[in-house]
């Protein structure tokens, strides 16, 4: 790719008040971004690590709870892992990077014991790591990234990528929300590692996760892939942030009224929950659990309880509102596409990891919520760090090359419109929340929203750049979801059938000869193609 | 979403100001930091396990701020209630320690 066609201006010499020099940048400081900088640190790299909000409590783990796929190696409790989502899937996932994404996850739980993790104790003495608690974990983590030599940049997200004359990344521009500065940080490669899009739907932890990193990297070119599995909605009371859905596997749904609501349920009767909601309130009571169940709750999930509690419910004999919040692709699998094992993107010198990446290589189109992100995370940013360290490292000689600034909308453009990033926020969510237009899919929908979507995008290529730091990252965030929804659906409209998440209400069941991948991407003209799954099935 | 920065209990050591993954608190010059931007609160509690003081109070209520009479009396009764059962702050032990997930996750699949 020839970078300066795309029209990207060189980034002046006066450019940025903060400047940092790196072998490897990394954007985002969850669980992907801080085992990045744990691993491309480990390589004797240079790590910057720049977090829109605080490594440590940014992102969706951190304030969480999450289980985590971690299997002992022996070869049928392994097998058996891997297929419990594969068909659910819709054979999407590839055997080779779960056996990977099992053996890594494996290995660096063995570096969270040695690094003081507490993992609980079963009754005959054995450490049980099939869960991590959110802020226990990710204050370990960054101290780990603090440890290894990573300089953490906190409230300070990147705005933009930088590519040098051949459009390899060498590094990006940010600002920081909290002093108005502008940063600048060369390196010779970034990792992509800003989570999911969850639209501002205020699941918990997700409001940070607005598709930026998404939205950067395909300003330099880069695909996304399963962008139609990207309708997750989180189960919750319809007060509160907290979308933990594992309780309510105990839980019977009802009406206003109080008649059980016939096949509801928390994972496979969640379509009935959606299609109740449409037309009448939903309420859930955790009245399946017994004691002892109750009990192991408390302590598994303590978070889970704060907004009970503090609404003066029981959840274990009361009826309470339940929603479903979007959670997008956070829990859908969607997102930056990998080409190589060490999560290299198909831009030279970008990387990806954790949520920001697709998800359908080990889960498919079926949720990577839970247990299989977590590990995801951890391995994917594991291999992402090594791989940008050694790009990295060896364009160390190159870091006084030319430097161009490739984002363009809200930064770049030349209009004269002032723009009001709420109202495009908003705009945006009228299309994605409704369950009646993303839960289930129709073709006449999506074109619809598709075609105002698409005018947004118009109407925001040609208003005024952001006039200052706070109002940039809020643009950023309003192009970034509005680009996502436009990746989203323009794949859920390719995909005339119904396969993991994504159900067309028209087309119902899995057609065979659909089973590929919808790879994406493109800003002003979205592009959407057919991309063969790498074979290697489950005996 | 936040509701309280308790002005008695606060020392103004602006934890919860670097803390806030969506940097809603701002500081002031001479006092407890200020709550900035209400709006932009995802009601994660971060910034109560980050209070030394138990000096914060977030209520549960995702979408809109709380009334008088659901924040006031909660608040007394709950503040610091999160930190306690996390386990964080001085002479207490991390209840991480103690998660009964693995207990759960087998019997609920």
């Amino acid at each position: 790719m020839g970078a300066r066609q795309f029209g990207f201006e060189p980034l002046s010499g006066a450019a940025g008040s903060v400047r940092h020099e790196a072998d490897v940048l990394v954007i985002g400081g969850g669980p992907a971004g801080t085992w990045a900088a744990v691993s491309a640190a480990a390589q004797g790299a240079r790590v910057v690590l720049a977090d829109k909000g605080f490594c440590g409590t940014s992102g969706a783990t951190a304030p969480s709870g999450t289980g985590l796929w971690h299997v002992p190696p022996d070869g049928q409790a392994r097998e058996k892992a891997k297929a419990s989502r594969y068909a659910m899937g819709g054979e999407l996932a590839e055997h080779a990077w779960m056996d990977r994404v099992l053996a890594q996850t494996w290995d660096n739980v063995e570096r969270l014991k040695a690094w003081g993790y507490p993992f609980p104790v079963d009754d005959e003495g054995q450490l049980r790591c099939t869960s991590l608690q959110g802020p226990e974990y990710m204050r370990l983590m960054r101290k780990q990234a603090k440890s290894a030599g990573a300089r953490i940049l906190d409230h300070s997200p990147a705005l933009e990528l930088l590519v040098d004359e051949q459009g390899t990344v060498c590094g990006a521009t940010g600002v920081n929300r909290q002093t108005g500065d502008t940063w600048v940080a060369r390196a010779g490669a970034v990792v992509i590692a800003t989570g999911g899009c969850a639209f501002l739907s205020r699941a918990l932890g997700c409001n940070v996760l607005t598709g930026d990193g998404l939205l950067m990297a395909a300003e330099v070119g880069a695909a996304l892939s399963g962008m139609e599995f990207s309708n997750s909605y989180g189960l919750g009371p319809a007060f509160s942030s907290v979308t933990k859905s594992l309780f309510y596997n105990w839980a019977t749904f009802y009406t206003a009224d109080g008649q059980p609501i016939e096949g509801a349920g928390s994972s496979k009767g969640r379509g009935v929950i959606a299609q109740t909601l449409q037309t009448q309130p939903v309420f859930a009571c955790i009245d399946r659990a017994d004691p002892q169940i109750r009990a192991w709750m408390r302590v598994a999930q303590p978070n889970f309880f704060v907004s009970f509690d503090r609404q003066g419910i029981d959840p274990f004999t009361q009826h309470f509102p339940v929603t479903l919040r979007l959670e997008g692709t956070v829990r859908g699998t969607g997102g930056l596409h990998l080409v190589d094992q060490d999560c290299s993107t198909s831009v030279a010198g970008l990387y990806a990891a954790g949520d920001a990446a697709t998800r359908e290589l080990i889960c498919g189109g079926f949720t990577g919520g839970g247990s299989h992100n977590a590990a995801w995370a951890l391995s994917s940013g594991f291999w992402a760090g090594a791989g940008a360290a050694a790009f990295g490292r060896g364009a160390r000689a190159a870091s006084t090359r030319v430097a161009l600034r490739a984002g363009g909308v809200a930064l770049s453009s030349r209009g004269a419109a002032p723009s009001d990033s709420q109202a495009m926020v908003r705009a945006v969510q009228d299309e994605v929340f409704p369950i009646e237009r993303n839960w289930f899919r129709e073709g006449d929908t999506l074109h619809e929203s598709l075609g105002r979507l698409d005018a947004l995008w118009v109407r925001l290529r040609s208003s005024a750049p952001a006039a200052n730091a706070t109002e940039a990252v809020r643009a950023r965030e309003a192009a970034a979801m509005l680009a996502t929804s436009r990746w989203m659906y323009r794949s859920a409209l390719q995909r005339t059938e119904t396969r993991g998440m994504h159900r067309r209400r028209e087309h119902g069941a899995l057609d065979p000869t659909q089973r590929h991948r919808l790879l994406s991407g493109g800003l002003d003209e979205v592009w959407v193609h057919r991309h063969a799954v790498t074979e290697g099935a489950i005996a | 979403m936040i509701e309280i920065v308790d002005p008695v209990r606060c020392t103004a050591c602006n934890i919860c100001v670097s803390a806030c993954p969506t940097n809603v608190f701002e500081t002031t010059p001479d006092g407890p930091p200020r709550i900035a931007r209400q709006g932009d609160c995802q009601t994660c509690f971060m910034c109560e396990l980050y209070c030394p003081e138990d000096a914060l109070y977030v209520a549960p209520i995702a979408d809109r701020s709380a009334d008088p009479a659901e924040r006031d009396a909660a608040a007394k009764a709950l503040m610091g209630s999160y930190r306690s059962a996390i386990g964080w702050g001085r002479g207490r032990e991390s209840t991480a320690s103690l998660d009964a997930s693995f207990e759960l996750l087998i019997r609920a699949h």
